[in-house]
Formats: C-alpha cells, sequence, structure tokens
C-alpha cells in the first residue's frame, strides 16, 4: 500500500505521536505489513520540484498510489481562496491539491481531529479560516470533499480522530487496511475505525474505583474522579485511551488530568471550561453515555453513601494516604 | 533579474517558502515567506484563563508542552501562584523530555537524510551515510525510532502522554510521581544515556561535555565510530563551519534553572529585558500597525496588503533580529566549545548541529539529578485563585529556540494574546530590509538544508 501523506492546518502533532509508534521502529513496522511512504512532508527526502513532481503525478493519474493521508484542517478562507495556505513552491492552494488528489485514492484518511472535523483550526470565533474538515463541519457532513464524498471502496473519509492520533490507532487502521481492506462496517456514524472508537475512554480507566464510589478529585492532581468537578468525559468519548497506553504506560487520566474528548467533533468547543464540570442543580450535565440519569442520581447517592475511608480520602490526595487493608490469613486465632 | 521560488521544504515540519531574486548569479533579495496562516492568538480571546492549557499545545506539535509551560508561567504570574518544589522539577523533566527528543529527531530523521543525497556521491563518506541516513530506510532510522520512542515513555509517566497534555498546571503537575516510578523514570534515562554514548557520540556524556575547543572535536572525532563523529567528518569535508552564517546576534529566554537567559553580540553579553521586544507586521498579511510589543500585540488579517509576503510577524529585540535556539542557549551560557566555534567562524550550520547535539550530553545528567531530586509525598501542584483581572508572561526555551506567551485576563475572561515563537528559525525573524541581510538570512536557511543548496544553486 502506497500512502501519500499531506500536512495542512495543523500542528503537525499527529506525525510527532506516530513516530512514537511502539514496539517495533516505525518503518520496520509498515514495511513489513506491506505499508511504504510514497510521499511524506516530514519524513521523505524529496524536496521542492522533486516533491511537487511526485504530488503532480499522484493528481494527473500517472503515478498510482492507495491511501491518501491528510493531517491538519481545510483551510478554505481568506473568502473561499484557499490562501490560508498555499503549498510552498506550487502558489496553488493545498485544499485544490486535496480536491485534485482524493479521487485518485482508494483510502482517504483523515489523521487527527483537525482534519477530521475542523478541531481547534475552526474553532476561532467566527471561524474566520474558513477551516473544516475532509468531510465534516464539526459534526455536520460536508467539509472540504462534502457529505457525498466516496472513495473507489465506496467508503467515505475514515477519520483517525484525535487530537493528537494515537500511533497505534494508525498503524492498525493502515494495516488493517493494507492486509485485509476496509469496510463500512469497520467505521462508526462519525467514520471514526471501530478498532479504537468501539469503547470508551473510561474503560480501563485506573480511576475506575473511584468512579464507582464517586469519590472525586476536588483539584489538580488529586488522585479521585475527574468527572463530577473537573471536567472529564471519559464516559461519553471514543477511544481505547485507557486500553491502549500512549508512550509505554500513559493516558490523559494516568496523567492527572480530565479527558477533553479529543476524538469527538466539536470537542473544542465544550461550551464551558474545559478543567471544570458544568452543573445543574449540583449534577454534572454531561452524564455517562447510555445512562439514563434518574440511575446516575440514584446511583451516585448510593455510592457516595457506601465509599470506603481509604477511598474517600485518597480521593483529595496526590498520593495514597490510606492503603488497602492487608488481610492475614488465620488472624484473630 | 531572475526569481526562483523554491518549496515545499521537506522535513523541517513547518511551512515554508523561499523565493530568491539573482543577478549575476548572486542573490539580490530574498523572502522567507510562511505560506500558512493559522492566527492562534485570535482563538484564545474570550475563552476562560486556564482554557489556554488546553489550547496551546495544539499551536505546534514540536514544541506543544513548551507552550504549555510558556502559558502556565503566564497564568502562574497572573494568579500570583508558584509552582511547587516537585512541580517544578516535573516541569523542567517534561520540558527536557520534548526538547532533547526534538534534537534526536532533528539530527537523526531530518537533518542527516540530506547527505545521502546521489548529489554527494563522489564524497568519500557518501556510501556509509547513504546506508546509515537514508530517509525511511536507512540503518540508523531502526535503531533510532525506538530510543526516541522509548525515551518518551517518560511522559507516560510525568505528563500522561506526548504531545498534548494538560499535565503541566500553573502551580505545578497533575501527576504526583511514586517512588516506584521514580526508579522507572532513572531506568528509561540510563537507557536513553546508552544509546546516547553508543551509537551517537562513541563516548561518555561527560567527555562530550567537556570538549571545549573546536580543534579539541576535531581531534575527539578523528577515528572514532559514532554518527556524531561522522557528521564532524562530514562537516570537514564539506566546509560546513563556514556556511549559514547569520548576524552572529544571539538570545536566549533560559531554560531549566540551567542555562541562563540573556544576549549575546560581539563577545558582549548582556541582560535579556523582555520590555525590548516588538513585533513588526509590516511586510506580514496582517494590518499595518508600528511594531508593537506582544502584550499589545494584535493579530488582525489584510490579505490583500501591498509590499506584503508573509504570513509571519517578524519579532525584534532592540529593533534587531537576533538567532535563537541550541546554538544561542550555549553561547549564552558561556559553553567553551561554542563561544570557540562562534568566535572563530560565527554561527554556521556545524556550530548549530554540535550545539544540539551537545545539550543532549549536557541535560541528559541534568535530568537524572532531577528525578532523584523528586520527593513523592510532598505536593507536585500548587493551587490559587484566578483573578478577574490580571495578566502575566511566560518566557520558556523549546528546543529550537525561545518562545514567549503574554496573556491579559479582563472580566475572567482572556482578552488578549501575544504568542512569539522560535525567531529566526521558524522564519518570523528572517525577513530583513536591506537585500545584503536577506542574502545573509537566507543563505543561514538555505545551508541548513543541504537539500536547497543541492537542487539550486548548484
Amino acid at each position: 500500500m502506497k500512502v501519500l501523506w499531506l500536512q495542512s492546518g495543523g500542528c503537525g502533532g499527529c506525525t510527532q505521536s506516530l513516530l512514537c509508534a511502539d514496539p517495533r521502529p516505525l518503518f520496520d513496522e509498515l514495511r513489513d505489513a506491506g505499508v511504504e511512504f510514497l510521499w511524506h512532508p516530514g519524513l521523505s527526502v524529496e524536496s521542492g520540484e522533486e516533491a511537487l513532481a511526485i504530488l503532480e503525478d499522484c493528481a494527473e493519474g500517472r503515478l498510482v498510489f492507495d491511501a491518501l493521508c491528510v493531517e491538519g484542517a481545510m483551510l478554505r478562507g481568506p473568502n473561499g481562496t484557499g490562501r490560508f495556505h498555499l503549498l510552498a513552491g506550487s502558489g496553488r492552494p493545498l485544499t485544490e491539491w486535496v480536491e485534485r488528489l482524493a479521487p485518485r485514492a482508494r483510502w482517504v484518511f483523515a489523521i487527527g481531529s483537525c482534519t477530521a472535523y475542523g478541531g481547534f483550526s475552526a474553532n476561532t470565533p467566527g471561524n474566520p479560516l474558513e477551516a473544516s474538515g475532509l468531510q465534516y463541519d464539526e459534526q455536520t457532513a460536508g467539509g472540504l470533499l462534502g457529505a457525498g464524498f466516496r472513495s473507489p471502496d465506496g467508503l467515505p473519509v475514515i477519520n483517525i480522530a484525535g487530537c493528537p492520533t494515537h500511533p497505534g490507532w494508525v498503524v492498525d487502521t493502515l494495516e488493517k487496511a493494507a492486509l485485509e481492506g476496509l469496510q463500512a462496517e469497520d467505521l462508526d456514524e462519525f467514520g471514526r475505525p471501530l478498532l479504537y472508537a468501539g469503547g470508551l475512554v473510561h474503560h480501563g480507566c485506573a480511576r475506575n474505583e473511584y468512579y464507582e464510589f464517586k469519590a472525586s478529585a476536588q483539584k489538580q492532581s488529586d488522585l479521585g474522579c475527574l468527572m463530577e468537578n473537573l471536567g472529564c468525559k471519559g464516559t461519553q468519548a471514543h477511544a481505547d485511551c485507557n486500553l491502549r497506553p500512549w508512550n509505554g504506560s500513559g493516558s490523559c487520566l494516568r496523567g492527572g488530568f480530565a479527558c477533553i474528548a479529543c476524538t469527538e467533533p466539536g470537542f473544542e468547543s465544550p461550551g464551558h471550561a474545559f478543567q471544570e464540570t458544568p452543573k445543574l442543580a449540583g449534577i454534572p450535565i454531561g452524564l455517562p453515555t447510555d445512562m439514563p440519569k434518574a440511575w446516575f442520581v440514584a446511583l451516585a447517592a448510593l455510592s457516595k453513601s457506601a465509599t470506603p475511608k481509604r477511598v474517600r480520602n485518597n480521593a483529595v490526595a496526590d498520593h495514597p494516604v490510606v492503603l488497602p487493608a492487608v488481610r492475614k490469613k488465620g488472624a484473630g486465632k | 533579474m531572475t526569481r526562483i521560488v523554491l518549496g515545499p521544504f521537506n522535513r523541517v515540519e513547518g511551512d515554508l517558502e523561499l523565493s530568491l531574486d539573482l543577478e549575476g548569479g548572486r542573490v539580490q533579495a530574498a523572502y522567507v515567506n510562511s505560506p500558512l496562516f493559522r492566527g492562534f492568538e485570535q482563538l484564545l480571546i474570550g475563552r476562560a484563563p486556564l482554557d489556554a492549557l488546553a489550547i496551546v499545545p495544539r499551536i505546534c506539535g514540536i514544541c506543544s508542552v513548551a507552550q504549555s509551560a510558556a502559558a502556565a508561567s503566564a497564568l502562574a504570574e497572573a494568579m500570583g501562584v508558584v509552582p511547587t518544589r516537585n512541580g517544578a522539577l516535573s516541569r523542567q523533566l517534561i520540558q527536557a523530555t520534548e526538547n532533547l527528543a526534538d534534537h534526536l529527531t532533528h539530527f537523526y530523521l531530518f537533518f542527516m537524510p540530506d547527505f545521502a543525497r546521489p548529489a554527494y556521491a563522489s564524497r568519500p563518506w557518501h556510501a556509509a551515510a547513504a546506508q546509515r541516513f537514508t530517509a525511511l530506510r536507512g540503518t540508523a532510522a531502526a535503531e533510532v525510532l525506538p530510543a526516541r520512542a522509548n525515551f518518551l515513555k517518560l511522559m507516560g509517566f510525568l505528563a500522561g502522554r506526548w504531545p498534548h497534555t494538560l499535565a503541566i498546571q500553573p502551580g505545578g503537575s497533575t501527576r504526583a510521581i511514586t517512588p516506584g516510578e521514580r526508579v522507572r523514570l532513572l531506568a528509561l534515562l540510563r537507557e536513553f544515556r546508552s544509546f546516547l554514548e553508543k551509537r551517537l557520540f562513541g563516548d561518555t556524556l561527560p567527555a562530550v561535555a567537556a570538549l571545549a575547543s573546536q580543534d579539541q572535536l576535531l581531534a575527539w572525532a578523528a577515528g572514532r565510530s559514532g554518527d556524531f563523529p561522522a557528521f564532524l567528518g562530514i562537516a570537514g569535508d564539506l566546509g560546513l563551519d563556514r556556511i549559514g552564517r547569520a548576524s552572529d546576534a544571539f538570545l536566549s529566554h533560559g531554560a531549566y534553572d540551567l542555562f541562563p537567559s540573556g544576549t549575546w553580540q560581539g563577545g558582549a553579553s548582556a541582560p535579556f529585558d523582555s520590555l525590548a521586544i516588538a513585533e513588526d507586521t509590516g511586510r506580514a498579511w496582517l494590518a499595518d500597525a508600528p511594531p508593537r510589543h506582544p502584550a499589545q500585540g494584535e493579530t488582525v488579517v489584510d490579505a490583500d496588503k501591498a509590499g506584503a509576503y508573509t504570513w509571519c510577524k517578524a519579532p525584534r529585540y532592540a529593533g534587531q533580529s537576533f538567532e535563537v535556539g541550541a546554538l544561542a542557549r550555549q553561547v549564552i551560557a558561556g559553553h567553551p566549545l561554542l563561544c570557540d566555534m562562534v568566535t572563530r567562524n560565527g554561527g554556521s550550520v556545524m556550530a548549530r548541529v554540535v550545539a544540539r547535539l551537545l545539550e543532549l550530553a549536557l541535560v541528559v545528567p541534568a535530568m537524572e539529578g532531577w528525578v532523584q531530586a523528586l520527593q513523592p509525598g510532598e505536593a507536585f501542584c500548587a493551587h490559587g485563585e484566578l483573578p478577574d483581572e490580571a495578566s502575566g508572561s511566560g518566557l520558556v526555551e523549546a528546543a529550537r529556540g525561545s518562545l514567549g506567551h503574554w496573556l491579559s485576563i479582563r472580566r475572567g475572561r482572556i482578552a488578549r494574546a501575544g504568542i512569539v515563537f522560535h525567531w529566526r528559525f521558524r522564519g518570523q525573524a528572517v525577513e530583513v530590509d536591506t537585500p545584503s541581510s536577506k542574502a545573509a538570512a537566507v543563505s543561514e536557511q538555505v545551508a541548513e538544508n543541504p537539500k536547497a543548496t543541492n537542487g539550486e544553486t548548484a
């Protein structure tokens, strides 16, 4: 599978994240699965005219490639001209390059939430950049390529959303495509591969005991559950961050801070401060996905009343102040 | 007059285009253009102040936590909060990890692959360089990618993930390190040190850090195995110590309580004064205004402005452009090797590469000391209240140079934001007014990217 990669209205962090792929060296991992970069702006040798020749040959169908990966939002402004990002040396808007190249690819991958849905790039008040995702404006289908875009395989843009994406999400999706192909049923309703978006960030969260008892952190660096006070959206965000660790052993929750649902369209405009949970009558507005409000309220009240002292005290400290009791076999004889 | 337009520049992580006006085979004028506009300052306005911690990392995927640290410092100043000792150490570790990972990535994946180009096929070192450094296929990548990924596992412990973390807070860090994790951090640092000593340097880190002059450096490198000695051989053959000279005016905000802030010009050091910074919008597609301090800066698009050629503002210090980055940091810190190199030939491609790799040798041992100084059980984060009216600034060093954030808070919301980063190397400070200095600035950029010399001026 030959991959052509372009970057636009983004920070390049998804490529930086991809290079953290683990445990095999990224290039060996991909090559052995038959995935190779035809051109990548951060990794390939070709610059200037050599690079432009590759892109032109691909756009004209003279050079065959299989996958178009785009990293960064599509900047369509000012006034629809695309001048906010001209591909250096070409004098042409990057949006035009994408429109020419996308129909030639068997698969089009949006790498990261900017590319998928617009992300922070589309978040300036009034969106003066006229930024969008490849096939979405936040939750609304559309974007640069339009709601009706389908690749020759009949698929919409495949949205490997995340800010940044996890290297494993990109590697596994590319390898799935190369080895087995991709079908519509491999994607969720926002075009995200189910291989990472089929569950919630909450699944596998190391703070689950605090969640169960609603033993909540009150301030940054506390060990407790971050949902009630500190803005955590792990129970609503689709991704496997706590089952597939970041950088060896990490995740946002393991790092002590809230999930801001960076795989979701529109995550950049939560309507409240990122690190605060909006509440109505003391109850968080954003309740766990699939959970009726009355049940949540009843369960929360019950579990709060049953919270062990260890969990209650540790929840508001930055290190365990009470350790789990050790039961000695035969004690009390 | 002929105009040559160069771009896209690969492996720089950022959008860059050069236009050169040539006459009689010489560059008469040069224009450094950033052809991508994102306007993050406007994105911050009207947001809750602490939202800056979630927004600013997304400015830059390479210097993500440097952005976080600058914003956290600006907010800490606004709140009157001082990070705890553990919090400050954690933050230094997180910033150093990002910066050193970038030095490594830059050397192995961005810079060295150009020496594998067929244009150098006649050089005696070419076959070895091609085998080791060819983009995507060289033997070095298979070693450096795991070394980099494993080094960045420090972030898994300290910051949850990289890039884009919320662990760095005004009062320190959200992530308290346990005694067991401290052992693991030291093990990761030893693993990285081992890679550097075996593969990059072919010697111990203290031995590299102690090199005190260019003569000592070249004598040390002669006949030594390792990728840095190999680079020094290539640099000698191609005269990389004599190309890439800019104005030899250096500036640093100071880093990790290890390298001081200051400026250096013509052998004279001076204290750094943040009030001397101004941003020029004269040649940018931004509304014309007199140069302003970033705390008063505005970012208003004027896409059809006559005479403009870039989206970037041009930061100036005392009205002048300064070079920033590892070389500037080390010259200002008075490292004898870099001071000697700059005194001999001025700033050069070789001196900049030497400075970046020297920082690996200097900072990894310091990081080991910071980990040992962490006190599990003591607080990692101090807390404070955000006033409705306040302002603050945060000045840090990213791998590629000085970064500053200025935030003003009015009625509990961000009212104004100024962000100045990576002067010169990301093109912001390279635009200058006289043709001769334009050419100098461009020759530096071209020299930093040997591919451009191959393709266009040969």
